[in-house]
This record gives C-alpha cells, structure tokens and sequence, in this order.
C-alpha cells in the first residue's frame, strides 16, 4: 500500500524506527536486540498469549540447535537466559562422544518460558509490545515505510521485520476436516500474504507437524522408562555461572505390531495422503504415520512423553506427530504400553503456512527488492525455535545498521552455525524447512558450544549487539582459560608420580619429567584424571572453560589444519562482488552459471563458488571479470 | 597466500625437452627438497644450474633448472621451471614428484590468469585469459571427467558409495543421538574402512601411470620354431637402447629383454616354441611360455611366410584368441604363402605387419604398431590425459591417506566426530576425481536410510 493511501483511508497510530511483525521465537529476538541497540521499536504479536510460544516440542536445544542457544546467547541474545529461567530439565547429549559434538538440551516450561520472555520485553526500554494483526505493508519506492493493522491503523517505520512464522496462512489439517487456523487453535493471519503477493513477493507452502497433548494423570508410568536429566546442571547462558534446580522426569515407550497396524488400516484416512495438502514437510520430522509406512520393517518406534510444565497435567508425545483422524488417533496411543487410557486433549494436527524463497533474501536477511524489509525465522522456509531465534537476532542486528549505514553483521560457515544457518538458505536454498544439523558445517571441530562466546563475543561487542556487562564478563573467562592452559603448560609432573597410574591405563609410563599438557594430549588422558597429580594450583573452571581447554590440547592437530582451510577459503570470502552485476553480459561463464548467479546475487566470491551450478572455471573466470572491473573503476 | 601451482608447460608428447613450471610462495622450497646441484651450491635467483632431480632414494632424470624470483616474472610469484629430457615418463615423474612435495596441479590456464589478476597482463588480456580458461577447460578439464573411461569412474563410485554408508551411520549417531539406532562401533568402521582403502589402493594400482609407465609394457614372441622369434627380438634390441641386459629363464626356454619405445620400457619376452611333446623337459618349458603369454599385455605372433600355415601355428592360436595379438609375417623375403584374408579366417581384428627381419624391413612398423595401441592410446592421445591421470593419481593418493589417517584415529580411540573429519575429506577427494562436489548427500543418505524424527 502506498503511503498517500494510508494517509487517507487510515488511521495514523504512531512512527517508529523499527517494526517487528510477529513476536514468536525470531521476532523476540530482533525486537529486543534493536530496542537495546538504542533503536525506538514495536513488537506486533497477532495475539498476546502468543509471544514466545513453544507450540510445539517443550524443549529447547539439542544437536545442533544448543549450539545455536549458545551463540545467540554470545551474541547478546534472549534465548539462553530465557530458558535457563524456564527450563524443568536439562541434559547434555553426546556425552559419549568428542566435546564438539555435546550439545546441551533443556525441556522447557511452555507457559514460564513465555511469561519470562513478555516481562522481559515489557521491561526493556525502547521497545513497545502491542497486539494486532499486521495486513498490509507500506511501501513507496521499493522500501518498507511502515504497516497497517487489520484495524484499519498504520503505523509507519524505518524498517520492518517480518518473522510470520507458522500464522501466514496457516491452515490446520487433522484426517480429512481442515480449516484455516494458526498454531495452538490461534487464528492465523490471512490477509498479509495476498499484500505480500501484490507487492511482489513470491510465496510458497511448507508444511509440520504436531502430536497429541494427553494428561500424565491418565497414564501408566510404571509401564515406560523413566529419563531423567543431568545431575550437574549446565546452563545454556554464558552469564549464569551455576544454576541448581529441581528437575522432572521424561518417560520412554516404544510403538509394537498393533500400533502399526492400526495406523496401516487407516492410513488413507490421513491427511498427508489425502491430497488436500500441497506444502513441503521436513523429512526430519515426518509423522508416525509416515514413519510406518516408510520403514516398515522398523519393529518398534520409540517415543518420549515429555511434561509440558509446571503448572499443567498436559504431557508432549514426542516422535507421534499425526494427522490421522481423532478417533483413530485414540486408537493407535492407546496400543502403546502406558498410554492405554490416554485421555487426548489436544489433538495431534498437521500445519500448513506461507513462506518465501529465502534465495530473495540477501546474507544480512534484508529482502532483495524492497529496502529495509527484514525477514525471520520460519518465514525464510527454516524450522525450529532455535533457528529462528537465530535469524531474528541477525536480523534485528542488520536492521539497526542498515539505518545506522553500517555494515551488516555477516558470520562466516567458520565463525557460528548461525552462519552456516544464513548461508545455507540465501545460497542453496531449501526445498523442505529447513534444520540445522552439525553435519552441516564444514568446520565441526571450530563451532563448539563450549567456545562460542569466544568466536563470538567480540565481534557482537564490535557490531553492538553485546552489552558491556557481557563482555568484560566474557574477557574475564577469556583469561581464566589463558591462565590455566599456561599453568598446564608450565606444570611438570615426575615418572614416579604418575607412572602407576599411566601403566592402569594401558598407557606409556614416562622417563623424564613431563608437562601436563603433554600427559593430555594422551587420547586416554583426561584432565578431570589428572587431578591427584595436581591438587594444589588447579583452579575452579565452569564446564565450558574446562572442554575448551581439552579441545585445545588434545585436538590441536585437527584445529590447526580446519583453521588452515578456513584462512584458505577466507580469500574468497573477502572478495567482494558487486550487487548489480549484469552476469548475463560476463563473457565465458555457462549460461547455467549465469543464470543462477543472477538469482541469487552472492556478496561474495566464496558465496558465488558455493551455489550449485558454478563450476570452478565460472568462479575463475569471474576472478579475472572482477580484476578487470577493478582496474576499469582505478583509470 | 595463494597456493603453489604446477604443470607441465611443454606441449604433450615426445620433445626434445620438457618444461616443468612451478608457481607460488613454496616453489623454490619444493625445487630444493628435489633437486641435487652439481654442488653444494645454493641456488641463485634468475641461473640456470645443471643436477638431478631425486625422490630421495633414485635419481628420476637429468636437469636443468632456473628459479625466478618475484615480482619479474610470468605470474609475478616466485617461479621454477625445471628443463628436463622430453620424454613422457620423465616429465610425469618429476611433476608428481612437485606434487607430493605440496603443490597443487594448476588448473586450466592458471598460470596465466595469476599473471592477469596479478597485474602482468594488461586490460585488453582479459578477455583473452577468459577465453583461456574457458577453451582449456572446455578442451581437457572437464570434457575429460565427464568422459572418464566408464570403469574408473564406476569405481570411484563405488568406492564414494560405500564411504556414503559409513558417513551416514555416523552422521545419524552424532546428530541424533536420542533416536533408536544402532551406534557405530569402532572395530566395524576399522574393518569398512580397512577395506574401502584397499579398494583405492587397488585403483591406483591400476593406473596407466602406475603399471605401463614405472614397470613397462609385456610383450610376449610366440611362434613354432624357426620362424624368426629371436631375429625379431635381437633387430628390435638392436634399433633401442637396452636398458636391462639378458634375465635367463632356469630352463633357458624364455629370454627376457627390456627396450624402450617412444620413452615407454617395453619388456620382450622370447618364448619356447609350443608343440605336442612327450619330452618331460620340454613340457615343462612348454608350460612356462603359456604361463609367461598369460601374463603379458602384447602377444606378437611370428608366421612363416614361406610356408603354409600349419597345425602348429593353429594350436598357438588357440592359446593367445583372448589377448592382445600382433601379427607378423615374416621371411617375406622368401615365398609369400600366407596373407593377410588367411590369417584373417584364422584370427578377428589383429594387426598385421610383413617383415623380413633378415633384410631390416618392417622393423619400424611394429615399433609404431607398439606405440600405436599402447602409448598413444593410452598417454599420447592428448595433452589432458596425461594431465588427468596425474591429477587423478594425486587426489587417490590423497583419498587414500585420509582414511589411514582415519584408521589411526580409530586405533587411538578418538571422538567419531574427529574419525569423520578424515573420512568426509576423502569423500570429498574422490568427489573431485569424477566432478561430483559435496552438496546434501550426506543429509539425504541419512534420511533416506533411517527413520528420524520427533
């Protein structure tokens, strides 16, 4: 809608420098880093209740996704300490394998967790929360000034974020009865995505998932395997030293032979096989039905009955999302050991919502043909909290340096998976929401949840988005660990007191005197074993600390040459390309090249030689263009 | 820093000297870890010094080489080139030398486009350095791994299939680990990987550059007596230069001798004569030369021109029907009894050659013939072969120690998530041999194979 427009149909409510159009976990984000980067900012939620909402799984982190937590919390972002508020159990997985692949995760109190993260934002300064449903931008000359409610009011800003999530368009599908509708029986916001389309944005269907809610009162604990949560807690914020809590348990059972065959006699029943949906779902995160008919020689499917609060009797049936009707979804839970007398009240329901191509976005996740249009989370085609969070916070940070005329904030595959996140959408992008997974990264071995403040913070601290508070509390941890690695470095340790216990481990006693960092540098050394060598100078080190120095010593080989790989591909990276490049008028590339080059508009030449359909001899040959170019703009 | 390039800058094929040209910050580093001077003498920026190049335990040719430092020169980077003799072997050998020592093949028209983005070549070169790129890419590079010969690149698939399973299995385990799949175990993935290394090694083994080149071509002389087996053999040793003298066989019923053709050592074996015998002695000669044309690459098949052909002529046919055959009619100096349509109802797609060793005629021929079918089909045909094979054998040799580098991890019961690095590089070096870049396989063979999901 045209401004002049506005001005005469509707009514004026207020200007800002920043509107963030949905306030789930993307939009919390962006609202709050750019009301604490001094930007005045509003937060449209089409629902109050619904700010912060987890309507789906009630827990936050994972593989991968806790390494996320962990860097937007390093960032400056909310989600960390949120849920080290909020959460009723915490557990680090992978424990059995290497620290870089630990990944911290906390089952969440749905209602605290939202209820924190309101009372946070109605206690910031700057930021205004306000409900409304958002139908129209207002755009004049291909830039975002402002949107209008469905209220007929407008308010006008600089620029706006939209982080829609599963609301656009949503509509909900359980057997063969779908309507329109937003997550949690919330109603969906429907008439943006027509606005969105006249302004020339294209959209597309995706497609998830929920299981059923059903009361703990009515199921059978003793028949399950109880799952409880770490002893020692660690929390997900690097501001929180030490959390203690009381934690609940989760339960574990499995499907049998008459799970299955109840869902294979009514399988046509499902909507996912009745053709009423035409959205994408994730192959990560497929339904039971799905699951049984995909694998069918799988005997059993497990499943985690996970406690959605406090406060409630409503437990989470992980792994049995559905979209089979209610009945015979009755039927399948209850031939689960344990779930006989399940009482369902919340049905599982597949959802369907709008999206867009994240390859219109550029790498600050600012909109390709309209300026200072942002855009989050599971809008950009992603899935998950986590993920979204992530782009939210980058995208609240990009939105204040736009208007400020900085820089944007662009992390590499090589500094955080968040980088690995945004490139993978705005390069590649996706055909499914899209999931973060560590096998993405290239460089495993560098993005570590124990060391991301350090690959982090500094540079949040450079760009604003980290508070003083953080980082000097994040420099003190930086020479806590300095220390001690020059302590370990510089303690040496005789054969005679070590040599009885490195022969009970099957490992080479020493004839000189040795280092302890040599001794850790031993694959079946650890440091916590060292400690009776070591009693008198060890210092207290959090959990983080001590895994970043273990990492440091034990794999600095592999280090080394990841790190080499990067400073290789750096050169690339930090060759700039020109936005209105007319690739179709570059001499020698492929027209494929050219073709996909024009589309995704890379910034870079590293980002251009990732896009699928650029050959090596493309990027050489745009090399020498751009040398060319260079020289052309010096005469 | 940019990385150092190599390549063989002379025109493909027999010359009279072959150019190889090193680029980057590391060349002189990797000339002096190769490189023998006359003397003690340290090499001087911009002169020619005469020595030898060695792999550290033989000397692979004589040579001269020249180090240019930067900025003067080609690409502006410090340069080496080092004048070798022409042949094909020496100028592979000493460039997978440079290799090992840590450079990088140069890509097509590498040299030049450093030497344009380093600011040698002026504006009005640019197009022309697209082109290059374009035009030597189009001409070699690519055009020659789309092509590969379909069995190499079946294997390479194969190979990557199998590194596929392993890297799934371990994916699934990392990143999900509260699913309900079984975990890797470390004396399995030993065991897979162990084998997948066995099946590279294999591969390399293979290799035109490893067998044909280092150990030379079989050739093996059959015929009834006294049709000229040994004449042939002694004109052909005397035209050549011998590199090995006479290897007598126990029984002295097979003589081995090795040559060099157009730079390739050819290894000529004289055999018994086969016949119907009772003799004990001579059956097991007999055996011997069966065994030894079992083994070679060329079977050359006197006749006697004078001659009809007879029962004899017809067993040995029926030995050597499944190789590669080479025909000769000699003594055509005498009667002319056999032709080519006899010998042809006798034997399909053979090549033919008359000779009168006695008179020097035809001795030239088979030589071509030779190189013909094996040279220059197999190296010869073009300059990006050659190229490609050096380049394949590199990246399989990196492939290959990846995984060892693997197995030790795993003897040292390091993380899975360190196992992997090693296994996913060699993945992705032999992704590289047949044009395949890493994208999603990974993630697809992951979901396609287990089932994920909450």
């Amino acid at each position: 809608m045209k401004l002049k427009e506005c001005k005469e149909n509707k009514i004026f409510m207020g200007e800002y420098e920043i509107i963030v159009v949905g306030a789930g976990h993307a939009g919390c984000e962006a609202g709050l880093i750019a009301a604490r980067m001094g930007m005045k900012t509003l937060l449209f939620s089409i629902n109050l209740e619904a700010v912060a909402m987890m309507p789906c799984n009630p827990s936050i982190g994972g593989t991968g996704k806790g390494h996320l937590v962990r860097e937007i919390d390093a960032l400056g972002g909310e989600m960390g300490i949120n849920i080290d508020k909020t959460f009723i159990q915490s557990k680090m997985l992978n424990l059995s394998k290497g620290p870089a692949v630990h990944s911290l995760r906390a089952q969440a109190d749905k209602h605290r967790y939202h209820v924190e993260m309101k009372k946070v934002i109605e206690n910031q300064e700057n930021i205004d929360l306000k409900q409304a449903e958002i139908v129209d931008l207002i755009i004049e000359n291909n830039r975002v000034m402002g949107v209008v409610t469905r209220t007929d009011t407008y308010f006008t800003a600089k620029a706006v974020i939209l982080s829609t999530g599963t609301f656009l368009g949503g509509r909900i599908f359980i057997g063969s009865s779908f309507y329109d509708g937003g997550p949690n029986g919330l109603t969906p916001s429907l008439k943006l995505s027509e606005s969105l389309i006249k302004e020339g944005i294209e959209l597309r269907r995706f497609k998830t998932g929920t299981p059923c809610r059903a009361l703990s009162k009515s199921l059978n604990y003793e028949k399950m395997s109880r799952q409880d949560g770490d002893e020692e807690i660690i929390p997900f914020s690097f501001m929180n030293e030490k959390l203690e809590r009381e934690q609940i348990p989760c339960w574990l059972s499995y499907t049998n032979d008459s799970t299955h065959e109840v869902i294979m006699n009514n399988i046509s029943k499902s909507a996912l096989f009745s053709g009423n949906i035409e959205g994408v779902g994730p192959r990560y995160c497929p339904s039971i039905e799905d699951k049984i008919n995909r694998f069918r020689d799988k005997e059993r499917h497990q499943l985690f009955v996970e406690p959605e609060g406090l406060d409630t009797d409503e437990m989470y049936i992980q792994g049995m999302s559905s979209s089979l009707p209610e009945d015979v979804q009755e039927k399948f839970y209850k031939t689960i050991p344990g779930l006989e007398n399940i009482e369902i009240v919340r049905p599982a329901y597949a959802i369907e919502y709008d999206c867009i191509d994240p390859l219109d976005l550029k790498v600050s996740l600012e909109n390709k043909n309209i300026e200072n249009l942002f855009c989050a989370g599971q809008f950009n085609g992603s899935s998950g909290y986590e993920e979204a969070a992530a782009q939210g916070l980058i995208a609240g940070i990009n939105a204040v340096r736009k208007l400020r005329n900085q820089e944007p904030l662009i992390l590499g595959r090589s500094d955080a998976y968040i980088g690995v996140l945004i490139d993978d959408l705005v390069t590649k992008g996706t055909n499914e929401p899209y999931r973060i997974m560590t096998s993405r990264a290239e460089y495993r071995l560098l993005l570590r949840q124990d060391n991301a403040d350090t690959r982090l913070t500094e540079i949040g601290y450079k760009y604003g988005s980290v508070s003083k508070e953080r980082y000097e509390k994040f420099l003190d941890k930086k020479e806590r660990i300095e220390k001690e690695r020059t302590r370990l470095d510089n303690t040496y340790i005789k054969p005679e007191a070590i040599n009885e216990f490195l022969e009970s481990k099957g490992s080479t006693p020493i004839k000189n005197r040795i280092s302890l960092t040599e001794l850790l540098k031993r694959p079946e050394v650890t440091y916590e074993e060292l400690e009776f060598v070591d009693r008198d100078n060890r210092p207290e080190l959090a959990y983080h600390e001590i895994t970043q120095l273990k990492v440091q010593i034990k794999y600095e080989g592999y280090i080394q040459k990841q790190l080499q790989q990067v400073e290789k591909q750096k050169k690339m990276e930090n060759k700039k390309l020109d936005s209105n490049i007319d690739y179709s008028k570059i001499k020698g590339l492929r027209i494929e090249a050219a073709q996909k080059l024009d589309k995704v508009r890379p910034m870079t030449l590293g980002q251009a030689s990732r896009i699928s359909g650029v050959s090596p001899a493309d990027v050489g040959v745009l090399m020498v263009y751009m040398e060319k170019e260079k020289r052309n703009g010096n005469k | 820093m940019e990385d150092t390039i190599a390549a063989i800058s002379t025109a493909m094929g027999e010359g009279g000297i072959g150019i190889i040209r090193i680029s980057g910050n590391n060349s002189l580093d990797i000339l002096n870890e190769i490189f023998i001077g006359k003397k003690e003498s340290v090499i001087k920026n911009r002169y020619f010094h005469y020595g030898k190049i060695s792999d550290g335990i033989n000397t692979v040719d004589e040579v001269l080489v020249v180090y240019m430092k930067e900025p003067h020169t080609y690409t502006c980077e410090d340069v080496v080139e080092i004048n070798c003799h022409g042949s094909i072997i020496s100028q592979k050998k000493i460039l997978e030398l440079v290799l090992n020592k840590g450079a990088r093949l140069a890509e097509p028209g590498e040299f030049t486009k450093r030497a344009f983005m380093n600011g040698r070549l002026d504006l009005t070169q640019a197009e022309a350095v697209i082109d290059l790129i374009k035009a030597r890419t189009e001409a070699g590079f690519d055009v020659a791994v789309n092509h590969l010969e379909g069995g190499f690149s079946k294997v390479i698939k194969s190979i990557r299939e199998d590194l596929l399973e392993v890297l799934a299995q371990i994916t699934v385990n990392i990143d999900y680990p509260d699913e309900d799949i079984e975990q890797v175990l470390y004396e399995k993935l030993e065991n897979d990987l162990t084998v997948i290394n066995k099946n590279i090694e294999a591969l390399i083994e293979t290799f035109d550059t490893g067998r044909i080149i280092t150990e030379g071509i079989n050739v093996a002389i059959v015929g009834k007596p006294n049709v000229g087996k040994s004449s042939l053999m002694n004109a052909i040793l005397g035209e050549n230069r011998v590199i090995v003298t006479d290897v007598p066989g126990t029984t002295r019923d097979t003589i081995e001798e090795s040559v060099s053709i157009s730079g390739i050592p050819i290894i000529l074996t004289d055999t018994a004569g086969i016949r119907e015998t009772e003799n004990e002695i001579e059956k097991y000669g007999i055996e011997r030369s069966k065994s030894k044309f079992n083994k070679a690459d060329l079977i050359i098949l006197v006749l006697d021109s004078s001659k009809e052909i007879e029962q004899e002529d017809i067993n040995i046919l029926e030995h050597i029907r499944e190789k590669k055959v080479l025909v000769i009619i000699n003594k055509t100096d005498l009667d002319k009894k056999i032709n080519d349509k006899i010998v042809k109802e006798l034997i399909e797609n053979v090549k033919i050659i008359k000779t009168s060793i006695k008179n020097n005629e035809g001795l030239k021929d088979i030589e071509n013939a030779i190189e013909d079918m094996f040279i220059k089909g197999n190296i010869k045909q073009n300059g990006s072969n050659t190229v490609n094979n050096i380049r394949h054998k590199t990246l399989l040799n990196q492939a290959k120690s990846s995984i060892s580098d693997g197995i030790n991890q795993i003897k040292n019961i390091v993380p899975l998530e360190i196992v992997e690095i090693d296994i996913n590089d060699s993945y992705r070096t032999l992704g590289e041999i047949i044009g395949e870049t890493v994208d999603d396989e990974i993630i697809d063979r992951v979901f396609s194979k287990f089932c994920l999901g909450k």
